[in-house]
Formats: C-alpha cells, structure tokens, sequence
C-alpha cells in the first residue's frame, strides 16, 4: 500500500500546503511516493527528497506540465495510478482542476478537501461552508483525496539523507487546451493562504482607497492581506484576496477582521485560525460570537491608531 | 450552437443548516431550498450568449428528486428553452451525476456545457471536471470571463494568486465562479411562459448509467464552536491583550 502525493510548487520550492498534504499523508499510513510536476521542477523535487517521510520522489519534467493544465495532469496521475492505493493533493486551485478528472478517468469516486484521517479508509470532511463535518469511507480500492491545508500540520522534519528521485517520462499529449496568459498580482506581503497573520477588511472599508488602512496595518504586521466576498464583489481589490467557503480557506495564528459583520461563508474561511479580532462599528454583528477579542468601534479611528501604537 | 446547462436543487444559502439529532445528514425537514447560486450564473452565462447570437438552444438538466423539476422551471423562466429532469435520489453522488450528463451530452451534441463550480451542500467541487474527463472535452474551471471565438471558447479562471487564461477547442465544459455575471430575477409573464416551455423526464435506465456508491456518509456532526470571547475597550487595552494575553504581537 503506497500513497501518491501531489506536490504544490512554485516551480523554485515547495509550498507548506504540500507539507501539510504529507501530514494528512503519514496519518493514513502508507509509504510516501511525492510527484513534482512541471517544466524545469528538478530543484523542487530534490527539495521533496529531503522531508522526513517520503520514501520515493517521481519527477515529471516537460514542457506540457508548464502551467498544470488539468488535461495533462490528469493523464498523467492516471498513468501512475496502479500503483497506489491513495491520491492525495492538497486543495488549491490546480488540485481542485485535475483531481476530479483523475477520479473520472479511474471510475472512483472523490473525497474533497478533508480536515481529518480517520484510518485509510475514512476521513472527515466539512460541508454546507463548514456548517456541518461530514464522516465518510471511501469504498473504491483507489482513494482520490483532496486535502485542506489549514487543517494539517506544516511543520515537516527535513532528513539528513535524502530518498531517490525517479524521473518520469511519460508525456501527456495536451491538445485539448492551451495556455494564453497569467494575470498575477504582484505583492511583497506574505501568501495569504500559509501567513501566520493576516488583517482583512469588508464592505465597511468603503472603497479601494480606503484599503491603505488595512495595507498599512497588514504591513506593520507583517501580516497578508484579506477581504470578504462584499469587498471582492464591491471592487475594493482583487478577487485572490477572498476569504471563505468560495475563497481561501485560512487559519493563521491572528485574523483581524476590520468592517467585516461575518456571514457565515466568510467565517467558513476563517473560523479555524487561533487568535480571531474583530472591529466593527455594528455590536450585533456576527463576527463578534467568533472573535477572542471585539472592539466596537470606527475601523477609520481603530486602523490608524493600531498602526501608529504598534 | 446548444449549450447545456446543469443545475442543482440545494438548500437557500441564506439557511442556517442544522444537523439532524441522530446524527445521519442536515436537516432539510421544512427548509427554504432554491438553486445552487453557482448554477444560476451557469443558467445567466448560457441566456447572455443566446441574447448575443452565439448560442442558439440552451437547455437547462438536473439530476435529483421530482423538486428538482421547480429549479428546471425556474431556469426556464430566465430564458432557457427546454429542460431535462432526470429522476434521482437527493444524494447521487457527483461521478454518477457526471455519467447521466454524458449520456445527455452523447445525445445534444451541445458545443458547450456550463456548469456551476461547486454546489453550495456538499462543497464537492468535482462534476463538471468529472464530466470533461468521461466525455474527452477540454475544461475551464472558475471562469470568471467567458468569449467564445469560432471554434474557441476563452476562459479566465481564478487561481491562486490572480487570473489564468486558458484556450479550449469546442465541445469544451465551463464551470462558473462568483464574478462571472450577474443574475437576473425573474420576470412574472416569463415565469408564467416557463410553464408551458418543454420538460422531458427520464430515468438513469434510460440512460444507460446504473448509480455506484463510492463512498458511505458515516456520520454528521456539527462542527466545534468558537465561544465569544471578550470586548476590549479600546485600541490600548487590544494591543495589550494580543500582545501579553494571546501573544500573537
């Protein structure tokens, strides 16, 4: 019995989305093989061969594994798949793309985005935003699992020895889709999904210009950035930045949540971090029943002063 | 060009779901439902590349319970033309949706089916990339644009950390994200004109799918709570608390 993880990468290291995949990995209880995908990937994997754990390191280095296209990735895992009893990636947006089409192409079901291992057969997964954990076993022989980060360990010992890297040459023929360009946004402040802190704001922030205040904390902070869908959907920044059930989904040891009320999708995404604040001039909001600390107050008074106190 | 459209009867996403007190599933006794917001920005996309010339046939399909058929209703009176029920258990699991979808496919021959992302009860995220795979099409997830261009559809999607463009080669599936448009409400005389639009029933036997469990729903609980914690006066007594009390700062 062995477990395939999939590694989430940025071409130049691994992210600690994939060191917590090998958290929920170890839980289940098989040897570890990591796959690294992608085009000129070779440093990435030798970086996978040194995490305590992982007994084989599968490198897939070609030019149509660039941009993780779900065609060829899909084909490609499909390709390994007989050799595992376990599929595991964690969630992110190109997991979420070929993890299913992998499930299709072996007739398996999928179990999304899990937040617990039970045994290798059962695992807890939340649904309805988080409203509800369901428990489920999964009954096909092969297991197509999805993993939410938040939910899993990142701290991953790294050995002294590394394990083998075996290259994989099996190239998938991609003609279905094709890449045309990348819109990324550039910022110098951590990655929202793995910060250890982050300071959001809502719709009372009241417009994009008005963000420098949470840009400003965040920075003083050294904290990420993040927004509520109302501050997506109303055009104070861009979309990535959305935390909840649709958006990312975060559990860092601090979220200040600045003009946010808290329905319940939002809180979906942040409801797991350690050390939740709120500010909000509204005291009934519902963020207040999740936050340790509340302060009914003028986010453009709190903002400011924070920023200047700290 | 037909463009297919799937969409899922789900609980109103202004509920406050409830689990059951045996623990089996939510409970859904006397609760409002409605369509999955996803699926009616599916519904919105297909109706604005109709009004636009590109498409000329959207018809609407959902697999679930004989109240499904209110959804189908409902998506014709925002401007589909016909609609598919296939007749299911409320919790067929996402693979066998995406079976009956390819049957239907094999038959329209549409050149483009749209898709919700994810349904808003089981959070799966799974049947439209599921679908793609059993029909050979290539997919664009979490579209937040869509162009079609000839024989090519431009989709950007949301990824993690901005946008990604992607070009597919028609028959392709799109799967809708939050900002890809805005829906309409519905209009009383449309409403009234949807009655008489065309609903065809079938059966998964008709289909030539037979339903396969590939996983067993164990149990349901409600998650762990946060309990409130305390209100701070002010910024100073807030920095102190973070700083000394949770030392997060």
């Amino acid at each position: 019995m062995t477990t395939l993880l999939i590694a989430e990468h940025n071409s130049s290291t691994l992210s600690s989305a994939t060191l917590c995949g090998l958290t929920a990995a170890q839980a289940i209880g098989n040897d570890i093989h990591v796959l690294v995908v992608g085009k000129n990937v070779e440093s990435v994997a030798d970086e996978a061969a040194s995490l305590a754990g992982v007994a084989k390191v599968l490198c897939a280095n070609a030019d149509v594994y660039e941009y993780a296209l779900a065609e060829p990735m899909g084909d490609l895992v499909v390709h390994l798949a007989a050799n595992y009893s376990h599929i595991i990636a964690p969630s992110n947006s190109e997991s979420k793309d070929f993890m299913p089409r992998v499930s299709a192409l072996l007739d398996v079901g999928q179990v999304s985005d899990i937040c617990a291992v039970l045994s290798a057969e059962q695992f807890k997964r939340p649904i309805y935003a988080g409203n509800a954990i369901a428990t489920v076993t999964a009954l096909d022989a092969t297991k197509v699992i999805t993993v939410r980060a938040s939910s899993f360990d990142k701290n991953i010992k790294q050995n002294d020895q590394k394990c083998p890297v075996e290259t994989i040459d099996f190239v998938a023929e991609s003609v279905l889709s094709s890449w045309q360009s990348d819109d990324i946004t550039e910022s110098t402040r951590p990655d929202l999904s793995s910060a250890s802190r982050i300071v959001s704001g809502g719709r009372g922030v009241g417009s994009g210009e008005n963000f420098a205040l949470v840009e400003a904390l965040a920075d003083k902070l050294g904290a990420a950035v993040g927004a509520s869908r109302a501050a997506v959907d109303a055009g104070f920044v861009s979309n990535d930045l959305q935390v909840g059930q649709t958006g990312k989904i975060v559990a860092p040891d601090l979220y200040m949540a600045f003009g946010i009320s808290g329905a319940i999708q939002h809180l979906a995404g942040m409801k797991d971090s350690k050390v939740i604040v709120a500010v909000n001039k509204d005291e009934d909001a519902p963020i207040f029943q999740v936050a340790d600390y509340g302060l009914v107050g003028d986010l453009f008074a709190v903002l400011p002063e924070m920023t200047s106190k700290l | 060009m037909k463009i297919l459209v799937g969409v899922k009867r789900v609980i109103d996403y202004n509920v406050k779901v409830r689990v059951k007190a045996d623990q089996s599933n939510v409970d859904l006794t006397n609760v409002k439902m409605a369509m999955n917001p996803f699926c009616e920005i599916a519904v919105e996309e297909a109706v604005r590349l109709k009004e636009a010339g590109v498409a000329s046939e959207v018809i609407v399909m959902s697999v679930g319970t004989t109240q499904s058929q209110e959804q189908l209703r409902n998506a014709l009176a925002l401007g589909a033309d016909r609609a598919i029920w296939v007749e299911a258990e409320s919790d067929i699991e996402p693979l066998n949706v995406a079976k009956a979808f390819a049957a239907v496919v094999e038959k329209e021959q549409p050149g483009l089916v749209i898709l919700g992302k994810q349904s808003i009860d089981s959070d799966n995220n799974q049947m439209g990339q599921m679908l793609a795979a059993l029909i050979k099409c290539p997919q664009g997830t979490f579209a937040s644009r869509l162009v079609i261009d000839g024989d090519k559809a431009l989709v950007t999607r949301e990824i993690d950390g901005g946008l990604r463009t992607v070009v597919l080669t028609l028959p392709a599936i799109v799967t809708t994200d939050l900002r890809l448009n805005e829906p309409r409400y519905a209009k009383l005389p449309d409403i009234m004109k949807a009655k008489r639009k065309p609903l065809d029933t079938l059966s998964l036997a008709d289909l030539g799918v037979t339903p396969k469990a590939h996983y067993r729903l164990d149990k349901v609980e409600a998650p762990s709570t946060r309990s409130a914690g305390i209100k701070v006066a002010s910024v100073d007594e807030l920095i102190s608390k973070l700083k000394d009390e949770a030392k997060v700062i």
